[in-house]
Parts: structure tokens; C-alpha cells; sequence
């Protein structure tokens, strides 16, 4: 049987969904006999090199650039699956939406206590940075996604069941514990 | 006008007859009342026997359909129910299906024979669809909060293992009050569910809590009195009768480490099924 | 301002269930309900101020701010949208200088959007310090707002008298009844006082006897059996009310204003044939705040029945017969015409309907047996005292007997006021209206049904197409979706008490959604998944306006699906409706730099 060809990445995310993932333990060397990582930051590989079947997708969607890989992985991958309560609902980064994005810009370089001394008052507004959203945004409103596993992050026991499930075809069958929000 | 009495001419020459009484479904109300009066025709000490799910099961006189299934060992799940305290039928969770009938099983006293479905994949779809509206209704942040693990309504989400709801997030914006010296009230959290407004009142019946304004823009509010004079005890009694974490006694929470709470490892509603 | 206050709330005894009159005067008394006042009528009638604010903040006619010396409600109906309403509010807008939901500078004029004022048959309408103006163009708006500038007295602001009794001093409203057509009960002469003497050859068991004889089904659209109803509460133990709902907000609906303008004896009338028969001595006509206009009118009225005893004591001579009415006015919202939620704003609280059972033939006011009937109903009642249930039988169809009053309006040439006899054919009613080039027809309001031409065969009765009176009618230029379907929507999302959660949050979604369909970033799911959740809506909710919320949705998709599927895109089976560009443009102009995108 071929290996599975999978892909990761976190958009705006702690990159604790991709520890977890670490978390499984020695399953990981089964995890290499089923999947070839593509573009993932687990062997560093920046840019797709080939169809994947999988996208693993850590984090939502609070800039432009966040928005271009997603759009990336929905047109690289066969399988998108969203990975954590940030790629779910936003999480902690969606704390800001229900704020004025204008306001957290202003706290974020001009009011906020941990603002050293911008006396030039700067906003970075550099072309070649990532424009900010008006809100942080689940990735499945932005493209189709295929499955959620919630969790923050998800247990190493769901990312673990949930994609061997995927990979052989197997009925997933999830023990209580393993799906939760926190 | 001569068009109209073209049109409306025609007189019956008999009166018809309309037997409404006869139908069901146009005289259901009486069909309860009747149902209600043959309970109260009962002895007191007779017990009534109706069926959950075809599970024959005994009510109390006068009973509501799910304190007499928790009773009985089973679980219908329920946002809003607080034994004891007058029921609200507000959040919906409870609807359960009699005669074809979806009707909220906290506020539909048992009646003899009564037939109730409970558990059915129709029922789990409505129930679930309620629990996902309300996810996106609010702002539940739950890695962030001090309820997380013992709130009612993650544990719902839990219990039909919600992988992502259905529909948008809104992401409202809501108020959060810290200015009284017991009780953080976060609106993001609240589900409206009315159990602190029913729970809570002064030795005169004055309301602790209470609802303003109505439709999406209803919310809770406490009165900043009574508020003023909260006592720990109160606070922690008020915090515990919240189903979320919209009312959270200040300086508590993150008390317990994921993994020992409520319902980390036991779903909600796991202990009522041990009761048989 | 606190003896203000004080002596309104005096002048109701202290009594926390009037909470809802005290609320009225003090808001007339202001011009919005002050934090002191609030105060002031929590220690007074023994509440919390949250108890207070629950209740005020409930209804649209309370507010805890200024809502203009002279405050504009004007309707924002589908119907008042067909017929100009954006020019109108446009017009007042330029000509008061403020938006919608503002206040002039000076306070002097107040703009606000209020739900159907039960004018659709001469819409654009609005209500201005409970005058109400209809008929209105942006011209008359000019003439209005200016003679508002000038602080003329808004009585006088009028610019003609209305038909019928509408001219009467104490009414003196350019308001129209547009009878259209006279039928055999209701409309039909006869002497008032004749049910009444007739009581005394009859004990109450036999009034509900003829009642039940009649077939006499609630006018108010549900269709409950007045007769048994009545027996129902009769047999329940203690004292007994007689509430009679003029709330009538279902949208498209106004001949229950009609009704008291011209024949108000003939409902207090039928108010006492009921009480005689469950053995009440009190009735409460709960009215829409909307009709505060005849406030004037209908104390009269009572108060000249009182003085030629066909209501008080020992009534036309029957002894132990007595029977008073007294008027309780609302505060603006559709929920409290639903029967339990009215009984909860008459006694002072939030209008959020209640669980049943108890039913309020049980418990309703105040806990007592209460009889809550339609105006329509009550005044049906009379006339079948009058002629005899048999009569009356010999009107209607199978299952519906006798007449029934219909508001028409929209599209037609006719709109206003007919009392049909129940059975009448879809079609048949759009050549007696005038209505050519019918795309649609609306029955019972926006919590009825839309059909189509492939229905107008259909028949206007309890057992085909019931309707509490409500007839909206759409012709081939009207877009269903864009501009019926929303408006209805926003209708219920506004008006949903919030209590359930379905009501509350679905309906908001099921706007979203439409919006998403209208914008053009439709797939074919979501026409299934709106209709997935409307449905849920009709399942899950405890009381009327949570079951019919997703009825627009649901009826449209039913009927009309062909739209909803030339809205959608059909070559992709996703569109999240996402657009960046718009996303990005309040952060990039916040930092001053161009999207690049």
C-alpha cells in the first residue's frame, strides 16, 4: 500500500495542536509507515511539492496570509480536516472579535502597556506584511473542510484514532474522553 | 356590490353539520385537561405508570415528565431544569416527542399511559441543533474558561460528541461586569437559560436577576443592591446553580486541574443512568 | 420628578400588576422612563429595579431614553415597504436632520421604525405622539415636519378626517375603515342590548349550550372552540376574568381596529355575554398601545354603556349580573397576542408566554380561570345570542362556521376591510379585491403561508387555509425573497421574546443565511438547510410565534422554491461567502496603506 501523503500547517495558532500531535509517542514511528509528510513544518518542507491527501489545518484565519495558505491547502489536499478549537472556532485569537479591529490595532502598537516608546506613533502598514482581518475567522467559513477535531489541543488519542481511521478506511469510534474543547 | 353577491349568493338550506368535538387534534387542549383532572382523581399514594422509550416507568402525581424519567434512571438531557425551582421550558434541550407531539419534558406533567420517546435519532438531531445554536450564539471560548470541564452546556456538546457546529459564529459583542465585589457576570457565556433569575429572590420576592430588553439582544441583569450584599456563600451558591460560566464568584475557578472534573471523564447524565 | 412618579404610581394603588399603566403615564409624563423614575417605582410598588427594567425593556413604546418631543413611529411593514416607506423615511430624514433610531439635536423630533400599526390598507403610515398619519408621501412628510419645527399641536397636524366614526370628536383620525363588504354578523344591524335582555330567560349553562351549538371557532387564528373554552373555565374553581385580545399585531391585520372604531358596544357586549356565562364579573380589553388613539373614544363608550346599564351592576335588570370592563393598553409587542403572554403584560410583566399545561382556562390572570377571546370572536358571540346558533351555522364551510373579517392589502385595487363567509375561494377573493397579475398571496400573516397560483384554487376556511384575518397580496414586480421573506424575518427576530432558545437563534441564522443567498453566494445546500432549520422551528418552540417564525422561510421554499433556486450558484457545492477584500478594509485603513490583494 502507498503512504498517505499528508500536510500540515498552523495559521494563527500556538502550534500546540502540532505538539500534541508529537504526543502520540512511540506511535509516531507507525505513523511514518501509514503517512509522507509534504509541506509541513514537522520536516520543514515549505512549499507543495506534490497532491497531498491529507491537510492538517492548526489555527483560524486572522490575516491575509493565513487566508492564502488555507486556500493552498484546500487546492493541494484532498482531505482538509481542522485541527483544534482556534482552526474550529478561532479560539484565544477570536477573543478579539467581538472588539473593533481598529481598537486592537491602537492597544496593540500605540496604548497597550507592553508598548515601548512608539513616539512616531507607527502602525506597520508595509506592503509585504500580512493585512490584518476584521475578525479572526474559522477556517470552514472561509473553505470546505472535511472533519474537526476539537480540543485544545486535541488529545494526542484523537489525532492518533482520527487518522488511522481516515487512513485505513476503519470506522472511527471515539471513547468519551477524548472529545473536549479545552 | 352585485358581484359580491355573485360570488356570495349562496345560502346552505340545513344546517351542516360540524362535528368539531369529535376531532382530536382541534380539541387536544381539552384531551390534556381531561388527562389532568383523571391524575387528580387518583389517590395519592397510587403511582402512574407511563413508558420512556417503551421502558415502563412510575410518576408522582402531578410529576413533570423529566423529574419522573431522572427518577426512573433516565436521561433526558436538560439545560435549564433546576429541581424545584418553577420550570422554564426555555432552553428546549428537554423536547421530547408524545403522540407525535414535540413537547419540553419539564413542563409536561406526566399523564397515565402517556407514551414518551425519549432517546430517538430525531430527537438527539433536535437537541443537538439546539446546543449548536447556542455555541454560536455566544462567545464560548471554552480553553479560557473558569467553567470549562463543569459547564453544562460543553458537556451537552460533549455528550453528542459536537465536533463543530453547524452554523456560523456570530461573535457578539457582550457586556462583562466585574464591579461588584462577589459575582463576575460575563455575557459571552450566558445562555439565557433563566435558572438564576428563577433561583434567586429576596425574602420580599424581589428578583436577584432578572431579563432586559428581549429577542437576540435579551440578556441578564443582576441588581446592583442585592448585588452589593451578596454573601460568600450566595455567591458560590449562584455560581454553582449557573449551568456556564456566566456568573463566576470572584477569586474562584481553575480550582480543579483538567482531568478531576465534572465531566473530563464521566458524560452528563451518567449518574442517573447508574440510579437503576 | 419623584412626586411625579409617586402620584402615577398612587393613582394605581401601588399595585406591582399595574406595573404596565404606570409605565405608560410615566413614559407620556417625560418622554422616556429616567433611571430615578425606575427607582422610584421599584420602592413603590414593593420590586427590584431589575424587576422594573425587565418589564420596561420588554416593549418597544418604553425607553430609558428621550424619544423626541414629537416622537415618529413610522411602519416598516412589507406592506408600508411596498408602498414607499424608503421615500417616506428618507423624507423625514432629510427634513428632521436626524437618522432613524436618533433624536434631533434640540430633542424636539424623534425618527423610529415600529412594526405594523394595523394601517396596511393606507400605508406608509406612522404614529407621532399617538396620532396617527397616514396615507403619507415624501410631501406630506415636508408638511408635517415642518409644522412639527413650528411646535404646532399634532392633533392639528392632521390634513383630513377619516370615514365612519373615525370623524367622531373624541376619535377625530385620518384614519380609514375601507368596509369593502358588510356580511351577516358582524357588519349586520342590530340593537344593542338585545343579547344582553335575552341573558335573563337563559342561565349561563345554556349561553354556553347555544355557544357550543354554533361552532363558533377563535377568530384570533388558532380556531379553539369558544363554547368549550368557555365550559372549561366556567368548571374551573375561583375568580373568573374575561380578557378579550385586541393586541392584534399580526402584520397585515387591522379590523379589530375597524371593529372598535364602529361597533366597540358590540364587543363590550359580547365581553358580558361571556362573563354571565362563566360567571365573571371583570373584563379586560388588553389593546395594542398602536390604537392609544381611541383611548379617548372606547372610555367613552364604556362609560355610556355604563350609564344605560349594559354593563355595571344588576345588569339590564338581572340580578347578581354584574359586569364592568376596564381597558389595558400594551407597550408595543406582537408576542403579547399570544393568549398567555397577554395575560402575563396585564399583570404588569414581561409578555413572555407561558408553559401550558396550566392553560389559562385554569390558571390565567392572576392565576384564575381567564377566558382569553378575539375581538372578533366576542363580537360573532352577540349576534349568535341574537339569531341563534343555527343561524349562524347556516353560514361558512364544513368546519368553519359563520363569517370571518378579512384585512386585505397589498397589491389590489380594494384594500380594506371584508367579511366573507368562511370557504371562500382564494380566487374568488382576488377578483372581489381587484388583484391582477397575482404572484402571491399571503394568508395569515407573516406566521401564515404564501402560496402561489397553483393554490389560489384553494379555499379561506379553518380545515384548508386558516387565517386570523391577515391578507397580503403580491403581484409579478415584487421580489418574494429580497423583499417579503426577509422583511417578514426581521419581523420575528425583532419581536421573538428571547426566551426560547430556537426562536431567539435561529431565526437570526436563517436571516443570515437568506442574506447570503440574496448576495449571491447561494449554493443548493443552503436552500436545504434553511428549510432543515425552519422546520426545527416549528418543533421546538413553546408558543405560537416561535412555531410560525421560520414560516416564511418554510412556506416560500414550499412554494416557491424555483427562486430561491435562480438565486443560488449551481456550479459549486460551496461558497462560505467569505470576501477578503472586504474583510481587510477597516484594518488597512486604520494603518493608512492600500489592500493588496
Amino acid at each position: 500500500m502507498s503512504k498517505a501523503i499528508v500536510a500540515t500547517t498552523s495559521l494563527a495558532g500556538c502550534f500546540g495542536c502540532h505538539m500534541s500531535l508529537l504526543d502520540i509517542d512511540e506511535r509516531i514511528l507507525k505513523l511514518i509507515e501509514l503517512v509522507e509528510f509534504n509541506k509541513s513544518p514537522i520536516d520543514d518542507i515549505k512549499t507543495f511539492t506534490k497532491q497531498c491527501d491529507v491537510g492538517l489545518i492548526e489555527g483560524g484565519c486572522c490575516n491575509s496570509e493565513n487566508v492564502h495558505v488555507l486556500k493552498e491547502f484546500r487546492k493541494n489536499c484532498k482531505i482538509l480536516i481542522s485541527v483544534g478549537e482556534c482552526a474550529i472556532m478561532g479560539g484565544l485569537p477570536a477573543m478579539r472579535n467581538n472588539i473593533p479591529v481598529e481598537e486592537c490595532i491602537q492597544e496593540a502598537y500605540l496604548d497597550g502597556p507592553t508598548v515601548g516608546n512608539n513616539t512616531d506613533k507607527i502602525l506597520p502598514n508595509d506592503d509585504e506584511l500580512p493585512m490584518i482581518l476584521d475578525k479572526v475567522y474559522p477556517c470552514h467559513e472561509i473553505v470546505k473542510i472535511d472533519y474537526h477535531l476539537p480540543g485544545c489541543p486535541p488529545r494526542a488519542d484523537l489525532l492518533w484514532e482520527a487518522l488511522v481511521a481516515l487512513l485505513t478506511g476503519n470506522e472511527l469510534k471515539l471513547p468519551y474522553e477524548v472529545v473536549k474543547f479545552d | 356590490m352585485s358581484i359580491f353577491k355573485k360570488i356570495f349568493g349562496r345560502k346552505s338550506s340545513k344546517p351542516k353539520v360540524v362535528e368539531i368535538e369529535k376531532e382530536e387534534v382541534t380539541v387536544e387542549d381539552k384531551k390534556i385537561i381531561v388527562e389532568e383532572k383523571e391524575i387528580k382523581n387518583k389517590t395519592m399514594s397510587e403511582k402512574i405508570k407511563f413508558t420512556i422509550d417503551g421502558k415502563e416507568c412510575l410518576a408522582e402525581r402531578g410529576q413533570n415528565v423529566l423529574d419522573a424519567a431522572l427518577d426512573n434512571g433516565i436521561y433526558i438531557p436538560y439545560l435549564c431544569h433546576v429541581r424545584g425551582v418553577k420550570q422554564a421550558g426555555s432552553c428546549r434541550v428537554c423536547n421530547v416527542k408524545v403522540a407525535g407531539r414535540t413537547m419540553t419534558a419539564c413542563t409536561t406533567p406526566v399523564a397515565p399511559g402517556m407514551e414518551v420517546e425519549n432517546n430517538t435519532a430525531e430527537l438527539r438531531e433536535l437537541r443537538l441543533t439546539i446546543i449548536e445554536a447556542l455555541f454560536v450564539e455566544g462567545n464560548h471560548f471554552c480553553p479560557s474558561c473558569e467553567k470549562s470541564g463543569n459547564c453544562e452546556l460543553q458537556a451537552l456538546a460533549y455528550h453528542y460528541q459536537m465536533m463543530v457546529p453547524r452554523f456560523p459564529y456570530a461573535f457578539p459583542q457582550k457586556k462583562v461586569e466585574a464591579d461588584n465585589s462577589k459575582i463576575l457576570i460575563d455575557r459571552n457565556r450566558c445562555v439565557l437559560c433563566k435558572r438564576c433569575i428563577r433561583s434567586f429572590k429576596d425574602e420580599n420576592g424581589k428578583s436577584y436577576f432578572a431579563f432586559t430588553k428581549r429577542g437576540h439582544k435579551l440578556e441578564i441583569s443582576m441588581d446592583k443592591e442585592i448585588a452589593a450584599n451578596l454573601t460568600d456563600e450566595k455567591a458560590q451558591e449562584i455560581m454553582d446553580t449557573c449551568p456556564v460560566g456566566a456568573l463566576i464568584k470572584k477569586e474562584k475557578g481553575f480550582d480543579e486541574p483538567i482531568g478531576s472534573r465534572k465531566f473530563d471523564k464521566q458524560a452528563i447524565g451518567s449518574d442517573i443512568k447508574s440510579v437503576v | 420628578m419623584r412626586t411625579t412618579v409617586k402620584s402615577i404610581i398612587e393613582k394605581y394603588n401601588n399595585d406591582k400588576t399595574r406595573l404596565m399603566d404606570i409605565l405608560i403615564d410615566v413614559q407620556k409624563e417625560f418622554g422616556f422612563i429616567p433611571d430615578e423614575a425606575v427607582e422610584v417605582i421599584a420602592e413603590g410598588c414593593g420590586l427590584s429595579k431589575v424587576d422594573v427594567n425587565q418589564t420596561l425593556s420588554f416593549y418597544h413604546f418604553f425607553t430609558k431614553k428621550p424619544v423626541g418631543e414629537y416622537a415618529v413611529y413610522l411602519n416598516n411593514s412589507a406592506v408600508a415597504e411596498m408602498k414607499g416607506f424608503a421615500s417616506v423615511a428618507k423624507a423625514f430624514e432629510e427634513e428632521a436632520g436626524c437618522a432613524f433610531g436618533e433624536v434631533t439635536e434640540d430633542g424636539k423630533i424623534g425618527l423610529h421604525e415600529t412594526a405594523c400599526i394595523g394601517m396596511s390598507d393606507q400605508e406608509p403610515a406612522a404614529i407621532i405622539n399617538n396620532v396617527v398619519f397616514t396615507n403619507l408621501t415624501p410631501a406630506k412628510v415636508k408638511e408635517i415636519v415642518g409644522q412639527m419645527k413650528a411646535g404646532k399641536d399634532v392633533k392639528e397636524m392632521i390634513s383630513a378626517k377619516g370615514d365612519g366614526k373615525n370623524a367622531n370628536e373624541l376619535i377625530n383620525a385620518e384614519v380609514f375603515n375601507n368596509i369593502r363588504k358588510k356580511g351577516e354578523v358582524i357588519f349586520s344591524d342590530y340593537e344593542i342590548g338585545t343579547a344582553l335582555k335575552k341573558l335573563g330567560t337563559m342561565n349561563p349553562e345554556e349561553v354556553i349550550d347555544e355557544v357550543k351549538a354554533s361552532y363558533v371557532r377563535g377568530r384570533g387564528g388558532a380556531g379553539f372552540p369558544t363554547g368549550l373554552k368557555w365550559e372549561f373555565c366556567r368548571k374551573s374553581e375561583g375568580t373568573r376574568y374575561v380578557l378579550c385580545n385586541a393586541d392584534e399585531g399580526e402584520p397585515g391585520t387591522f379590523k379589530e381596529r375597524v371593529i372598535l372604531t364602529e361597533v366597540p358596544k358590540l364587543l363590550f357586549e359580547g365581553m358580558a355575554v361571556c362573563g354571565y356565562a362563566i360567571g365573571s364579573k371583570v373584563g379586560i380589553l388588553y389593546l395594542r398601545y398602536e390604537y392609544k388613539y381611541l383611548e379617548a373614544y372606547l372610555e367613552n363608550v364604556l362609560a355610556e354603556m355604563r350609564a344605560s346599564n349594559l354593563l355595571g351592576k344588576n345588569i339590564q335588570g338581572i340580578e347578581g349580573f354584574d359586569f364592568d370592563v376596564r381597558i389595558q393598553f400594551g407597550g408595543g409587542a406582537y408576542v403579547c397576542g399570544e393568549e398567555s403572554a397577554l395575560i402575563e403584560s396585564a399583570e404588569g410583566k414581561r409578555g413572555e408566554p407561558r408553559n401550558r399545561p396550566p392553560f389559562p382556562v385554569q390558571k390565567g390572570y392572576m392565576d384564575s380561570p381567564t377566558v382569553v377571546n378575539n375581538v372578533e370572536t366576542l363580537c360573532s358571540i352577540v349576534k349568535i345570542m341574537n339569531k341563534g346558533s343555527e343561524w349562524f351555522t347556516m353560514m361558512g364551510s364544513r368546519e368553519s362556521a359563520g363569517t370571518k373579517l378579512l384585512s386585505i392589502s397589498g397589491d389590489c385595487k380594494y384594500p380594506g376591510v371584508y367579511e366573507i363567509e368562511w370557504g371562500l375561494r382564494v380566487r374568488d377573493m382576488l377578483e372581489m379585491v381587484g388583484a391582477e397579475d397575482v404572484q402571491a398571496v399571503q394568508v395569515g400573516g407573516p406566521s401564515g403561508v404564501m402560496i402561489g397560483p397553483k393554490d389560489f384554487k384553494r379555499t379561506i376556511c379553518f380545515e384548508d387555509l386558516p387565517t386570523g384575518g391577515s391578507i397580503m397580496i403580491f403581484n409579478n414586480e415584487r421580489k418574494l425573497i429580497e423583499d417579503v421573506v426577509t422583511n417578514f424575518t426581521d419581523f420575528f427576530i425583532e419581536e421573538s421574546c428571547g426566551s426560547c432558545v430556537p426562536c431567539r437563534a435561529i431565526t437570526v441564522l436563517l436571516r443570515q443565511r437568506l442574506q447570503k443567498i440574496i448576495d449571491g453566494n447561494g449554493v443548493m445546500s443552503d436552500i436545504d438547510e434553511l428549510k432543515d432549520w425552519a422546520e426545527k422551528l416549528k418543533v421546538a418552540n413553546r408558543c405560537g410565534l416561535g412555531q410560525t417564525a421560520g414560516a416564511p422561510v418554510l412556506t416560500t421554499i414550499e412554494n416557491f422554491r424555483d427562486k430561491y433556486e435562480a438565486l443560488v450558484q449551481k456550479d459549486i457545492d460551496f461558497d462560505s461567502g467569505f470576501d477578503l477584500e472586504a474583510s481587510v478594509q477597516a484594518s488597512c485603513a486604520f494603518v493608512d496603506r492600500t489592500p493588496n490583494l
